[in-house]
């Protein structure tokens, strides 16, 4: 079957073109990659790690649509490009630092960790899902927040901080919502791309309802409401 | 001059960066990947534990598992010091976060694993390395541990026996660049990938660390003993884990018999399979009647790979296995402070380096245990060194060398292709090399592997770009475990006996004599290796 790759190099002239490939069938992407870079062409570049689906490192786009390289079987014709919102560096390996530096700025981690929580079986369900995350990127790339606001903090971070508010253990839930207000929950649109295209069944967009939800409890408000057009101006008297 | 440079970027890696940056130390952590790509996220079935508020199990029994899994080739110190710091190595973990599966009580919940005398992995479900890896990353993101992704190493500066830093390649520019460090904590991983196509392990595990240390003058030791699991899926080899057969996943043979006792530890049952498979028979785990509830709750990810990779339902349908290369017992050879023999102030720790806990067979849980505990106890002995020691950096010797070794590749001939050389190399190793081993496929192993040295300059990199030249990286570490295959071959044709992973049919029993390490190193080029026994 033949598949397509949109490649990129500093080193080519033409930078940016589409090539076309024959693989044999029933390899999943990642083989066929492999099988195009072994045997066709070894400039080819791609990420490529575990092959389960567990390291994140694969991610791509296949016909516009967010996958795993190692765990998606190619029909004829498809089209590969590299992830979006992310800087190409050559072919389908793309930039991974900034997308993850929203970790930083969104602080998701344990900030103050009470020793002598309780963790019940319960507790541990509420954010079981949340931690199969495998930063793979691909919700960050389906995101079309990032086309308006390259700050946003995207999806997985704000899983990773809802995981963590979630967790008995956290001592500190007020710092995590204090670091999302900005360029986080409220800039996100609730259109469920990310949740679409999430290898792991993840859906960062209910994850970021509920720390909406919590972020109202610590006193924020949606900043969008106070610009919001309510078809009178309360101020302007009757 | 950076107080400790760690090589490596999985769970031994993250801890050994996080307990140094607490007690003080400047770390930079170089990887030829991102953190939380490494292996450690394959692990699935958990970490052993003895908590002292279960009195069916004790720490002794957790001891005398191991040691009885390591078929005499372990050290007793060692296994002890590990197994008494498993408590406090999960408190650790629960202190930065890490999501335990809990029982009816809140209490972390345990499963039996292989070989284990009692239920004592700890695990989350069946994603238990990826939590663990990720909740360390994320606690290093907090403590602003200094990350160098994408660095590739391509050797230790070794000055008089003293470890002064590293040389690295640069991925994104193809710059060779040196780090001048006062101490050094290899964390590589592995040289599973030398099975190419028959191995659970990522593309990545070919062994960087350990093959630097050979060239570095350093030592390595019992690099023979690689451990096959029993359930890798059979057109992929991706692994599932051993919890399927923890939680009461059945082993049946094409009469739909089972053939095995399924919690033996995994040489015995790797074996068993491989009888089976040899003498016709297609070989299944069944776990269907372990019930959709049950397997969605517990083995999660076991059920999705099964259905992506091996196109069954394994909650219907028989799950077609067999058993591939899983785990490097052996590795760099580290004295019980996990210094590298040889090499001063470089030390090794997790699947890299063998600090004979595991000996010649690993019992399931104990490696997340190990990358744990040794990633916090390395730490001290680093501390130590760097307090004793006046180190200065070293000229840029080793630089010059690695700037040229890198413009040399780009020459090399490239006649042969060396992937379909790594192919090769996975089947041979599997087929001669694997479960059941002999003098004669070795010895032919043996010739195929020395003649593929010879033929190395013929091979070479058909990307010249300097700019992620994954050709270059993928030939640097073809050529790392070319180096480790020759050893390892050496070492298996040396060991005539039969010993946890390494069965030999023409020994096939366990010989008093050969209760011994076997220490390899190179002498102008020259594979040394000596049976011996003694900790230091």
């Amino acid at each position: 079957m033949n598949i397509q790759i949109k490649r990129f190099s500093r080193d080519r002239s033409d930078q940016n073109s589409i090539f076309k490939y024959t693989i044999p069938d029933g390899l999943t992407l990642l083989q066929g990659l492999q099988y195009i870079k072994s045997s066709i062409d070894p400039t080819l570049s791609f990420g490529a790690g575990c092959r389960s689906g567990i390291c994140g490192i694969c991610s791509v786009r296949v016909n516009g649509k967010e996958q795993l390289s190692c765990s998606y079987i190619p029909n004829d014709g498809d089209l590969v490009e590299p992830l979006a919102y992310h800087e190409t560096k050559r072919d389908l390996i793309v930039d991974r630092d900034r997308a993850k530096d929203t970790l930083k700025a969104s602080t998701a981690w344990l900030h103050d960790s009470i020793e002598t929580a309780t963790i019940t079986i319960a507790d541990e369900k509420r954010t079981e899902l949340q931690s199969d995350c495998i930063l793979c990127s691909s919700c960050y790339s389906a995101c079309p927040v990032f086309a308006v606001n390259p700050n946003f903090l995207g999806p997985f971070a704000l899983t990773r901080v809802y995981r963590y508010t979630a967790d008995p253990r956290e001592g500190d839930i007020k710092s995590s919502i204090d670091a999302i207000q900005h360029n986080g929950i409220w800039d996100c649109t609730l259109c469920g791309e990310c949740t679409a295209v999430c290898p792991q069944g993840i859906d960062p967009k209910m994850d970021i309802t509920m720390l909406r939800s919590t972020s109202s409890q610590y006193g924020y408000m949606d900043p969008n409401f106070s610009t919001m057009s309510f078809g009178f101006d309360p101020n302007s008297g009757f | 001059m950076v107080d400790l440079l760690i090589i490596g970027s999985g769970g031994a890696a993250l801890t050994a960066a996080l307990t140094a940056k607490a007690k003080g130390l400047s770390v930079i952590v170089v990887g030829k990947n991102h953190p939380t790509n490494s292996q450690t996220s394959m692990a699935q079935g958990g970490i052993n534990a003895v908590f002292a508020d279960l009195d069916s199990d004790s720490i002794e029994s957790h001891i005398s598992d191991t040691l009885r899994s390591s078929h005499g080739l372990s050290d007793e110190v060692m296994v002890s010091k590990m197994c008494q710091d498993a408590h406090s190595t999960i408190e650790w973990l629960e202190s930065i976060g890490v999501p335990f599966s809990r029982d009816e009580n809140s209490k972390i919940a345990q499963r039996r694993l292989g070989g284990a005398s009692h239920k004592r992995a700890c695990y989350s479900q069946d994603y238990t390395g990826l939590k663990i890896l990720h909740t360390l990353y994320d606690s290093s993101l907090r403590e602003g541990i200094e990350f160098l992704n994408e660095h590739y190493l391509l050797n230790l500066i070794v000055d008089s026996g003293v470890s002064k830093g590293a040389t690295l390649l640069d991925i994104s520019t193809g710059e060779v660049k040196q780090i001048d460090s006062r101490s050094l904590i290899i964390a590589t991983g592995g040289y599973g990938s030398i099975y190419h196509g028959y191995t659970t392990n990522a593309f990545g595990s070919t062994g960087d660390g350990i093959s630097a240390v050979v060239r570095a003058g350093g030592y390595i030791s019992d690099i023979e003993f690689v451990q096959f699991h029993p359930t890798a899926l059979k057109s992929s080899s991706i692994l599932i884990s051993e919890s399927a057969r923890g939680e009461g996943g059945y082993l049946l043979n094409t009469q739909g018999e089972r053939f095995v006792d399924e919690l033996l530890p995994r040489d015995v049952v790797a074996r068993a399979i491989y009888q089976q498979l040899s003498s016709g028979s297609e070989v299944f785990l069944d776990i269907r009647h372990l019930g959709k509830e049950k397997l969605m709750e517990l083995l999660p990810q076991e059920v999705h790979l099964c259905r992506v990779h091996e196109g069954v339902d394994p909650l219907t349908e028989l799950i077609p296995i067999k058993p591939v290369a899983h785990y490097s017992m052996g590795g760099i050879d580290v004295d019980r402070s996990l210094e590298v023999r040889g090499i001063k102030g470089c030390f090794a720790v997790g699947e890299c380096s063998n600090a004979k806990v595991h000996g010649a067979n690993r019992l399931g849980g104990n490696s997340l245990l190990e990358i744990i505990s040794f990633g916090k106890i390395v730490v001290d002995s680093v501390t130590k060194y760097i307090a004793n020691s006046d180190i200065k950096p070293s000229d840029s010797r080793e630089l010059d060398r690695d700037i040229s070794l890198i413009s040399n590749i780009f020459d090399f001939e490239n006649k042969i292709n060396f992937y379909d050389k790594r192919e090769d190399i996975g089947k041979l190793f599997y087929q001669y090399v694997g479960i059941i081993r002999n003098e004669n496929d070795l010895q032919k192993a043996l010739s195929y592997i020395e003649k593929m040295r010879e033929d190395l300059r013929l091979m070479g990199v058909g990307d010249k770009s300097l700019q992620y030249n994954s050709n270059l990286v993928d030939f640097l570490e073809f050529i790392n475990t070319l180096e480790l295959s020759e050893m390892l071959l050496i070492g298996a044709i040396n060991r005539q006996e039969s010993r946890g992973a390494h069965y030999r049919e023409d020994f096939p029993t366990l010989k008093d004599e050969y209760a011994l390490h076997s220490i390899y190193h190179k002498e102008d080029d020259r594979v040394v290796v000596e049976l011996e026994r003694s900790y230091r």
